[in-house]
């Protein structure tokens, strides 16, 4: 419940509300938000955090509920709207335009009159006048395209405050800095405060929390489910309340039965398509017969990883052997190659990598396996053979409905998902990359995901899961891997992992020692 | 001698230039926004029907000229409807709006003229005619400069200088205005303009609209300056050439110029080499000079000499769903 | 506030079947207002063309033969479409093929008997055109030109090379007009009229030839190649999703790459109907926009072959029909089916998703429920 009412709040949401087709991204929401403070917003992925302030900034509009800014009831149709009332946004995906020099993206929708000239003058000298006041130092003809991300971002700091901004909103602005950017980003922060200026940082990193924030809520699950003084809380108790009251998963796990080493990863390094480096020096193996957990928050590196691993992306420094197959950045293994060898990929993002939605489920059942002769009859393939075999995934994982003639697309989230694991166990794998296996699937599917999975390694196979739920981690990894800002940061054994602790790692690799 | 010849190709270069560089200058409007617009072909053919229809049946070219301007930007319009509301392929909406029209003009110029799908032809009085530039007669022996102030640069009809004129009002547009900024902003990273509190959809609008009213100057240009009436398909794929033009000129006003003007020249020399032995290569096939634009901007596109890069948001329709 | 018992998916059958009907009755009622405006009797005009298109056996047959030249383009376009490409260079590779069965008929026509000859200009002209599609695929695939701007290009570039050949290389000695000489009877594809002969049928005449079995074999094998063989899947999942083929193991590039011979192989067959069957000989401007309207066809037929070998029999009878037309309505040409073709791109295609809202509320009210309609993509 919302802490007794306190005079001067900057901004107030009632009761909203907000839900994306089936999906409620928003349940009940109450927030209260003192002027002139830092103010958390913390929570898990998916936890609505980003939709609340897509309301409030005026790109959403709530389904219920109201907002208050300066104690007026305000409506915000649009960003125009939001934007007059005084809020700016630095979205976790910069709006900016590459093309542009620093000082066009600041100018534009804020210009002063149709000639571009007279209004480029004031903003330069705006520009230079915020750069006194807070530190917000970047070269205003740069091109954005060619600066550093800490740069962008302060950009986009710089567009808000041009605009006349008094609430700032930052979408998990570190996810993209290095700890020094992140560093001098809170200094401009509270320098902003100093100002006056309100500020709204939403993030799941518990330090920045401790390190920057007056008061923290806590969002799970599209509501909000605690409201702290951050003076008053540690972050132990924010991890608990973020991830939330644990599941009992009943698993009656074996002990493992390890055997060879399957897969060796040596000082990996992957750049994205942009040549940031995502994921540097990682190096760790897996057995048969164990499963390895790889816990994070999101956007941490382990995407990359698992998709390196799968042959989908290449690799920049290092190398990995899988199954005495050599792989380095100059030799990118195909994930065919890869399937031949049995080592078989859940990706994470099920609709677009694991099937293709218009297909047919009996389609998507053979995708990866168009080419294998099992399913042809002379040169073409054979329908009925896939029908048939579809059929069968269906029933030994009791996809619903059973019928292997329906659009990919029109099953369930955990049918979905039952479906692709069940086409990538049947082909009996050494090795199984996993990513987020039970990702918007019901209870009832996961516990029977869980089980195929726990079976699989009992029977010998490695596995590598990727997941960003802890719970699932810790119910089915025999090791678990702890990724942050693209590092291993730690390795646990499962038996001697907590929840609160591993939550710390993933927040931090430096908070470790102080446990 | 050689240098009157060279002359009157120049010169003849500038009258084929101008529908492509009003095109030209069209399609950069259009496609900074980030629509594709394959449709110049189909606005230029229009437009020059409207103008051509208005001149005859009015005698008056400014009102031939408004008319051809307005069918135009309804025709863009219709394009936008399609693309910007209602997320249809741009190019299939271009192709649809060509084709419709290479098929219309005709149709309704059978009917109303009954001539074969052409216009009866028209008197000076109802034409934009060649206009002499002030001292023109009267620097004309001067060497070299003076046929190519009088037989060059005077004497052409006024729409060919708005053709320049409408270079430096589309370079003065997109770099030097609010409305530019907003424009070369829409067409690279629409989300960013959406949340910096502009509409997208108005803003594309917008773009269309003047790359309609530019394509119908140009239209009125080939009916009703260059020629004396419309006659069937007389665009002749020049609202293509026009769209290799900006594609070559990198989707800048200035660089678009001067490929227009580069093609225009090809095609002058084309005429005049026609069936002329050449020192060395003896004769050069006509057709091989009406095929370079096209070769140079498929040269061009595949980077191997330079590079030409389109307005990144280009093509896709924008929703702020996700 | 709608509660999720209330709301149904549009249907299947009402988006694959009743939608595109709308589509097209959009387009034929603006085309007769087309007809209204310069003055003649819409209704009185569909009669004709009806009557014009397959009133009596030569009309039959010349409507089959414009279907036979749609099929092939039709064809070509909707299997790229499903690679999820757009080529619009139909025209030029259909152009450029019917060089490549010309060159074999002029070299070979005097010495190989027609059951030779016939196939290696059809394989010849397949591979001109396949060439002047891999291009721009290529292109597309390995150094990022935008394929539509290319394949229109490539139009303009095989209009100028043909016409270069025609006028200065190929054209028959003593001859005014730029076309080559006449083929000899072994490089001609024979008439539906011979073939019924054989079998002792009497036909009436009519450009109607053995193109049009080979341009349904086409249908069938391209419906057997896209939804049947291991290829076809692959083309089809670079199509719909560029990560699930990558996830996979396809190599789009490559497919494209395929796809785009394959489509500009189609597209020259186009060249078996007008230069074998009919013109026996290459001349100028054979296309005739043939390959632009296999966009049409193509977009009507919702790029499957059964699609499209229904739609081309909806053009060719649109131009047969079209082309009697003229005849009895003095002021309608055969630009009247250039611009209904125009008409039907624009409402099947660009605002295809147009109606689909207004199909839906209707339905919504006749079922008493509402109907959410699946945004496009």
């Amino acid at each position: 419940m919302p802490q007794a009412p306190v005079i001067d709040l900057a901004i107030e949401l009632r009761g909203v509300h907000k839900r994306f087709g089936d999906v409620h991204a928003n349940r009940d929401v109450d927030l209260q938000i003192r002027k002139g403070s830092i103010h958390g917003i913390i929570g898990e992925n998916g936890a609505g955090k980003s939709t609340l302030m897509s309301i409030l900034y005026g790109f959403y509009k709530a389904d219920a509920g109201e907002v208050l800014i300066d104690g007026q009831v305000v409506r915000l149709a649009n960003s125009r709207a939001a934007i007059e009332a005084g809020i700016g946004m630095v979205h976790q995906h910069f709006m900016l335009v590459d093309t542009f020099s620093v000082l066009e993206n600041v100018m534009l929708g804020a210009e002063q009159g149709m000639a571009l000239a007279p209004s480029a003058a004031a903003a330069r000298e705006q520009l230079q006048h915020l750069a006194d006041n807070y530190q917000l130092n970047v070269d205003p003809d740069a091109l954005v395209g060619e600066l550093p991300v800490g740069e962008q971002q302060r950009t986009e700091i710089l567009k808000a405050l041009y605009r006349g901004a008094r609430v700032l909103i930052l979408d998990e602005p570190t996810g993209v800095l290095t700890p020094q950017e992140a560093d001098q980003l809170f200094r401009i922060l509270r320098a902003l405060r100093e100002q006056g200026v309100t500020i709204l940082l939403i993030t799941h990193k518990l330090r920045e929390v401790m390190d920057v924030t007056d008061s923290v809520s806590v969002m799970r699950l599209g509501e909000m489910v605690a409201h702290r003084e951050t003076a008053e809380t540690s972050e132990r108790e924010l991890a608990e309340l973020m991830v939330g009251g644990s599941v009992d998963l009943e698993l009656n796990k074996s002990l493992p039965n390890t055997g060879e080493v399957l897969l060796e990863v040596k000082n990996l390094g992957v750049r994205d398509a942009r040549g940031v480096q995502v994921c540097r020096q990682i190096s760790f193996n897996i057995r048969a017969g164990e499963i390895v957990g790889v816990a994070g928050v999101s956007g941490n590196g382990q995407s990359e990883l698992l998709e390196v691993l799968a042959g989908i992306e290449p690799l920049s420094a290092g190398s990995f052997n899988v199954l005495g197959q050599e792989v380095d950045s100059k030799y990118k293994i195909n994930p065919k190659t890869l399937r031949s060898l049995g080592v078989n990929h859940v990706p994470e993002d099920r609709h677009r990598l694991g099937m293709v939605k218009p297909f047919s489920a009996a389609e998507t059942s053979i995708l990866g396996y168009h080419d294998d002769p099992v399913y042809r009859r002379g040169p073409l393939i054979d329908g009925d053979k896939v029908t048939a075999h579809c059929q069968a995934l269906m029933n030994d994982f009791d996809v619903r409905p059973p019928d292997p003639s329906l659009r990919s697309a029109a099953f369930s989230g955990g049918n979905q998902q039952k479906l692709i694991i069940a086409r990538e166990i049947e082909r009996e794998p050494k090795l199984m990359l996993v990513g987020q296996p039970t990702r918007g699937v019901d209870i009832g599917a996961i516990a029977l995901i869980h089980r195929r999975l726990l079976a699989l390694r009992d029977a010998g196979v490695g596995i590598l899961l990727v997941s960003v739920e802890l719970d699932e981690i810790l119910a089915l990894s025999d090791r678990i891997l702890v990724m942050c800002g693209g590092e291993l940061v730690g390795e646990v054994p499962a038996g001697d992992a907590d929840k609160a602790q591993l939550g710390l790692m993933m927040a931090n690799a430096r908070e470790v020692e102080n446990v | 001698m050689i240098l009157a010849d060279f002359f009157n190709v120049l010169d003849a270069a500038l009258r084929v230039s101008t529908p492509l560089i009003f095109c030209a200058m069209a399609g950069i409007f259009s496609e900074r926004s980030g629509i594709i617009d394959i449709s110049l072909e189909g606005k230029l053919l229009a437009s020059a029907f409207a103008a051509a229809c208005v001149a005859t049946v009015s005698g008056s070219p400014v009102l031939a000229l408004s008319v051809a301007m307005l069918v135009s930007v309804c025709l863009s319009l219709l394009h936008g409807v399609a693309c910007i509301n209602y997320r249809g392929n741009q190019v299939v909406s271009g192709l649809a709006i060509n084709i419709l029209m290479s098929g219309l003009t005709v149709v309704l110029g059978i009917a109303w003229f009954h001539q074969g799908g052409q216009t009866p032809s028209l008197s000076p009085s109802a034409r934009f005619m060649p206009i002499e530039l002030p001292g023109a007669a009267a620097v004309a022996d001067v060497p070299v400069l003076g046929p190519l102030y009088s037989g060059v640069i005077s004497g052409h009809s006024v729409l060919v200088y708005a053709a320049f004129l409408a270079v430096l009002f589309t370079s003065w547009v997109v770099y030097r205005t609010r409305f530019g900024l907003r424009l070369r902003a829409v067409g690279e990273n629409p989300q960013a303009v959406d949340t910096a509190g502009i509409s997208v959809a108005w803003m594309r609008y917008r773009a269309i609209i003047i790359c309609g009213a530019l394509c119908g100057i140009g239209g009125t240009y080939l009916a009703i300056a260059q020629n004396a009436g419309f006659s069937r398909e007389m665009s002749a794929g020049q609202g293509y050439i026009a769209l290799a033009a900006m594609v070559f000129g990198n989707w800048r006003p200035g660089k678009a110029l001067m490929a227009c003007l580069l093609f225009g020249l090809l095609d002058a020399v084309a005429i005049r080499l026609q069936g002329v032995p050449m020192p060395i290569v003896g004769q050069v096939p006509v057709q091989l000079i009406q095929a370079l634009p096209f070769v140079l901007t498929v040269v061009l596109l595949a980077g191997f000499f330079g590079r030409s890069i389109a307005p990144k948001a280009i093509g896709q329709p924008y929703s702020k769903d996700r | 506030m709608s509660s999720a018992d209330n709301t149904v998916h549009m249907p299947t059958w009402l988006r694959v079947g009743v939608v595109p009907l709308v589509n097209l009755s959009m387009a034929l009622f603006v085309s007769g207002l087309i007809f209204w405006i310069i003055g003649e009797n819409p209704i009185e005009a569909v009669r004709l063309m009806i009557y014009g298109a397959f009133g009596y056996q030569e009309a039959i047959g010349y409507t089959l033969f414009y279907a036979t030249n749609f099929i092939f383009t039709g064809l070509a376009v909707a299997v790229a479409f499903h690679a999820g490409l757009f080529n619009i260079g139909g025209e030029g590779q259909a152009y450029v093929g019917g060089l490549g069965m010309a060159l074999m008929a002029l070299a070979f026509d005097d010495v190989l008997p027609v059951y030779l000859l016939v196939p290696l200009c059809l394989v010849s002209g397949a591979v001109f055109g396949a060439a002047w599609g891999a291009v721009p695929g290529w292109l597309q695939a390995y150094r990022g030109s935008h394929i539509v701007i290319t394949t229109i290009m490539f139009n303009f570039i095989a209009s100028a090379l043909l016409g270069y050949l025609l006028v200065s290389v190929l054209i028959a000695p003593g001859s005014m007009a730029p076309e080559t000489r006449k083929f000899l009877d072994s490089a001609s594809i024979p008439y539906l009229y011979e073939i019924a002969a054989w079998f002792g049928v009497e036909l009436s005449r009519s450009p109607a030839n053995g193109s049009l079995f080979i341009a349904l074999i086409c249908a069938f094998g391209l419906w057997l190649y896209i939804w049947r063989s291991p290829s076809g899947y692959a083309l089809r999942t670079v199509g719909f999703s560029e990560r699930a083929a990558s996830y996979s193991g396809i190599d789009a590039r490559k497919v494209t790459v395929i796809t785009m011979c394959l489509s500009g192989g189609l597209a020259a067959m186009m060249g078996l109907n007008e230069i074998l069957g009919t013109q026996h000989r290459l001349l100028l401007n054979f296309t005739a926009g043939y390959g632009f309207t296999g966009i049409a066809v193509s977009l009507m037929g919702r790029n499957h072959p059964v699609g499209i070998v229904l739609a081309s029999l909806l053009f060719g009878a649109l131009y047969q029909g079209g082309a009697e037309l003229a005849f009895d309505m003095p002021k309608v040409t055969r630009e009247m089916v250039v611009a209904i073709q125009g008409l039907v791109i624009l409402f099947s295609g660009a605002l295809a998703y147009m109606s689909e809202p207004w199909v839906a509320w209707v339905y919504g009210k006749l079922i008493g429920k509402h109907v959410i309609v699946e945004g496009a993509v």
